[in-house]
């Protein structure tokens, strides 16, 4: 009798086979990954976009890496040293590091790429504005001359996320920094070689081992040591569906989910093929953004009743909902890490819409309603500005939720406008932990007016502070500067954290060895 | 014929005058920057300001205008403002997947839905009748993702009969095609065969009740040759107008079938696209997709002649 299921199963096996044959060498270990979004843009420093920057880690090296302690450590350095009245940096390539078209690593590329980053990213701009003279020594060692001394030109240039100072070709690096680089140009010296004849937007990235690539002889340990391959290739794969793809790789044809919705863990969790690792501790915060041009929170009162009318747990339970994936956390500077601090914050972030409501009227708050902006389109932000709205109002606030998708979202936070012109008050969106670790690198705290980030907070305190930290170099006189920053932050609020959160990889039990780190990476991977 | 084939065609550059226009103003009055999407989430508003002035979207809109048509007429659909690689290229390489799961989806629609209608009109108040029109109008009623999502969980997740997602091009692997190829045109043909088979029973019932299908029993036809050679070919242009018409449903139902089976294909392109305001994509997609549908209408208005012999143009 003609079985159906069995001829079936033979044709999808003869099938895959063909499949495979035809498409990677026989043999090839390749690990499937559905990542957080589809690559549509190559270069990391054109774009702050996170997948842009994961990409980036593949391809390119960098200078120094975090370790999972949050200590920078040299990544393509063999040494550096600083000189004894901290104004010279002298910094030595390691041996043997080569640019995937077989070209060796020079101190000349390096220098273009650190102008390059220095001009886009914030981080950088600010390094960048101390330095007064970078030179090449020779063709391993380079060095950087300051015009005073600045406590944070390791953690600049060991930067974990977006702008990440990738070192490029010189050739590539001489690229305007407002122009993207070349398709044919994302060459690297990282652990991965991107494939640019089997990259198709929409469908598949593909990046192969760089088999040249010397790690460190360290272990990995967050982005630092030593960044060993085991697999031959790896496929970012673009499904688009969260459902089709949680079905895939139950089904066992991918290996990874970045990041999977927080409503289907339920359903991975139950299979036994399938186990969920949180690859980065430290998480993601939630955070509720004022607009300081327009009223009612042009009024820094008004803005301080927002810290007591909300509360962490609320919009936790909302978007995440186990508590086994999120945390309440009242340091700015994240739990967990050197800079953690509750100072200034300790009566906030409760819920006591009493104090919200006297402030309010201690301001003289007058009804004006509050644009909050929502955006519903992507789960993990979804539910956040119906809380906001719950709790405002009952903090005595009256609220205008608008409902948009993200991008159109995104668009009109650029804007200036007044509320009756299509302008907004507040939004609600989402951190990495690692690009808010301090007060420099954390972007909303800045509150340099025109300068600062969308809501354009202005304010001298917080900026001198800021470039006190910049600027000092002991680490326990920055953890006190950090925390000043914090208590006027209560006094004069930028924004509000709200808690955080973290989105677990679900891996195929095949594969083990993915490395704790703020950033997706692959190396350390194994697949059976 | 020919007269009328050159009339139609000429028609198409008005239409597209107007779908060109339409989309551009359309895209350009709905919010969303490109240029924020494309800087990231923690882009400055000087970084944004950079990245519009290098798309050329700090211009006036009718100069943007008078550069788009400018380049189309001289055959540049421009570069996406995301991918570094032309419009022209993007859509070649997704044309593939959408072609095929059309092509697949029409075959097995039209496979199915004529002779089920055909059977209902014969069998009229018969169990089989009930059973095709209730069988349509649960196809009407439910959405296609939903009868993708149960089709995966039956074949692809229980079973382990057929992949949950994915393409292989038709020349890289044909069985690998093939396989991948037959959840999503089953899932989006469903919609069709309610569609046509309702209406291929509605016109056949009409021509059953003719002088002529009388005449063509009364001498001594068998059924199949009454309902193939008599019926079905005089009720076959209210048909093939429906079939033409569902050209449109088609692309719309490719962009949900595409995503819900993670098709790389034409539909995902325009989702991606409209998602991240990658205003050059948007356009050229829309400006092909009412080419097909226009050029397709056009075809099917000529086939009406093969059919019945009384329609001349």
């Amino acid at each position: 009798m003609f079985d159906f299921r069995k001829s079936a199963a033979a044709i999808v096996a003869a099938a895959s086979l063909g499949g495979l044959l035809g498409a990677v060498p026989a043999g090839a270990q390749t690990l499937n990954v559905v990542m957080h979004s589809d690559l549509k843009i190559l270069d990391p420093i054109w774009t702050t976009a996170y997948i842009v920057r994961n990409h980036g880690y593949l391809v390119w090296d960098t200078l120094f890496s975090m370790d999972d302690k949050l200590e920078v450590k040299p990544q393509m350095l063999e040494k550096f040293d600083v000189s004894g009245d901290k104004l010279t940096y002298t910094f030595t390539l390691r041996d043997g590091l080569e640019w995937h078209d077989g070209k060796p690593v020079t101190s000349e590329d390096c220098i273009a790429s650190i102008k390059r980053w220095g001009a886009k990213d914030s981080m950088g701009q600010a390094l960048l504005a101390r330095v007064t003279d970078m030179k090449a020594v020779n063709a391993k060692t380079f060095t950087m001359t300051l015009k005073e001394p600045y406590g944070l030109v390791l953690q600049s240039l060991g930067k974990p996320s977006s702008n990440v100072p990738f070192m490029m070709p010189a050739r590539v690096a001489a690229t305007d920094p407002n122009t993207q680089i070349k398709a044919e140009d994302v060459i690297g010296s990282g652990p991965f070689i991107f494939k640019l004849d089997e990259w198709k937007p929409g469908e598949k990235t593909v990046y192969v081992k760089n088999p040249k690539y010397k790690p460190r002889s360290e272990p990995a340990s967050g982005l630092a040591g030593g960044k060993v391959v085991k697999v031959d290739r790896v496929e970012w794969r673009v499904l688009g569906d969260h459902q089709t793809t949680v079905n895939a790789l139950l089904a066992g044809e991918i290996d990874m989910i970045e990041s999977p919705p927080h409503d289907l863990l339920p359903v991975l969790a139950k299979d036994k093929n399938v186990k969920l690792f949180n690859a980065n501790p430290l998480g993601n915060q939630y955070t509720f953004r004022f607009n300081v041009l327009h009223k009612p929170f042009d009024n820094a009162k008004v803005r301080q009743a927002v810290l007591y009318a909300l509360n962490q747990k609320d919009f936790l339970d909302a978007v995440i909902g186990d508590p086994k994936w999120y945390k309440e956390c009242k340091a700015m500077f994240i739990c967990g890490t050197p800079l953690q601090t509750f100072k200034g914050w300790e009566d906030k972030l409760n819920s006591n819409f009493e104090k919200s409501k006297a402030l309010l009227k201690e301001a003289g708050y007058d009804g004006t309603p509050i644009v909050l902006m929502q955006s519903t389109d992507l789960a993990v932000l979804t539910n956040l500005a119906p809380v906001a709205k719950n709790l405002l109002e009952k903090g005595g606030l009256k609220v205008d939720m608008q409902s948009m998708d993200w991008q159109t979202l995104v668009s009109r936070r650029s804007k200036k406008d007044p509320l009756d012109k299509g302008g907004w008050s507040a939004f609600l969106t989402s951190w990495v932990a690692a690009d808010v670790l301090n007060p420099v690198m954390a972007g909303f705290f800045n509150a340099g007016c025109d300068k600062a980030m969308f809501g354009w907070p202005c304010d001298e305190t917080i900026q001198k502070l800021r470039n006190d930290y910049a600027t000092e170099t002991d680490a326990a006189k920055q953890k006190a500067i950090a925390e000043a920053v914090q208590v006027r932050v209560t006094e004069y609020p930028t924004h509000v954290h709200l808690g955080q959160w973290y989105s677990p990889f679900a891996l195929r039990n095949t594969v083990s060895g993915n490395i704790e780190a703020p950033v997706t990476v692959f190396w350390n991977v194994t697949k059976k | 014929m020919l007269d009328f084939i050159i009339r139609r065609l000429i028609a198409i550059i008005p239409v597209l005058t107007v779908v060109a226009v339409f989309v551009f103003l359309m895209l350009r009055l709905t919010p969303g920057d490109p240029a924020a999407v494309i800087a990231g989430d923690n882009a400055t508003s000087d970084q944004i300001a950079d990245i519009r002035n290098k798309l050329g979207l700090d211009e006036p809109i009718w100069t943007q205008f008078v550069i788009w048509i400018g380049n189309i007429l001289q055959g540049n659909f421009g570069e996406s403002f995301f991918f570094k690689k032309t419009v022209a290229e993007l859509i070649a390489q997704r044309v593939e997947p959408t072609l095929a799961l059309a092509i697949c989806t029409l075959v097995i629609a039209v496979a199915v839905a004529v002779p089920m209608g055909v059977l209902a009109a014969y069998r009229h108040g018969s169990l089989v009748d009930r059973f095709v029109m209730g069988f349509s109008v649960m196809g009407f009623s439910v959405p296609v993702f939903v009868i993708g999502y149960c089709l995966i969980y039956v074949f692809a997740i229980e079973l382990g009969w057929l992949p949950v997602q994915g393409y292989v091009r038709i020349g890289v692997n044909f069985w690998g095609f093939l396989e991948r190829m037959v959840l999503p045109s089953v899932t989006l043909a469903v919609v069709f065969v309610a569609l046509i088979a309702r209406m291929t029973r509605a016109s056949v019932l009409e021509v059953l009740n003719e002088d002529y299908i009388r005449t063509a029993r009364a001498k001594g036809l068998s059924n199949r040759v009454v309902l193939m050679r008599h019926a079905l070919r005089n009720a076959a242009v209210p048909i093939l107008t429906v079939i033409g018409l569902g050209i449109a449903g088609l692309i719309g139902g490719a962009v949900v079938t595409e995503s819900v089976y993670g098709l790389p294909g034409l539909g995902r392109l325009t989702v991606e696209a409209v998602l991240s305001r990658d205003f050059p994509t948007i356009q050229t997609v829309i400006l092909l997709f009412s080419v097909v549908y226009v050029v397709i209408n056009l075809l099917i208005d000529i086939s009406y002649t093969l059919f019945d012999p009384r329609i001349r143009y």
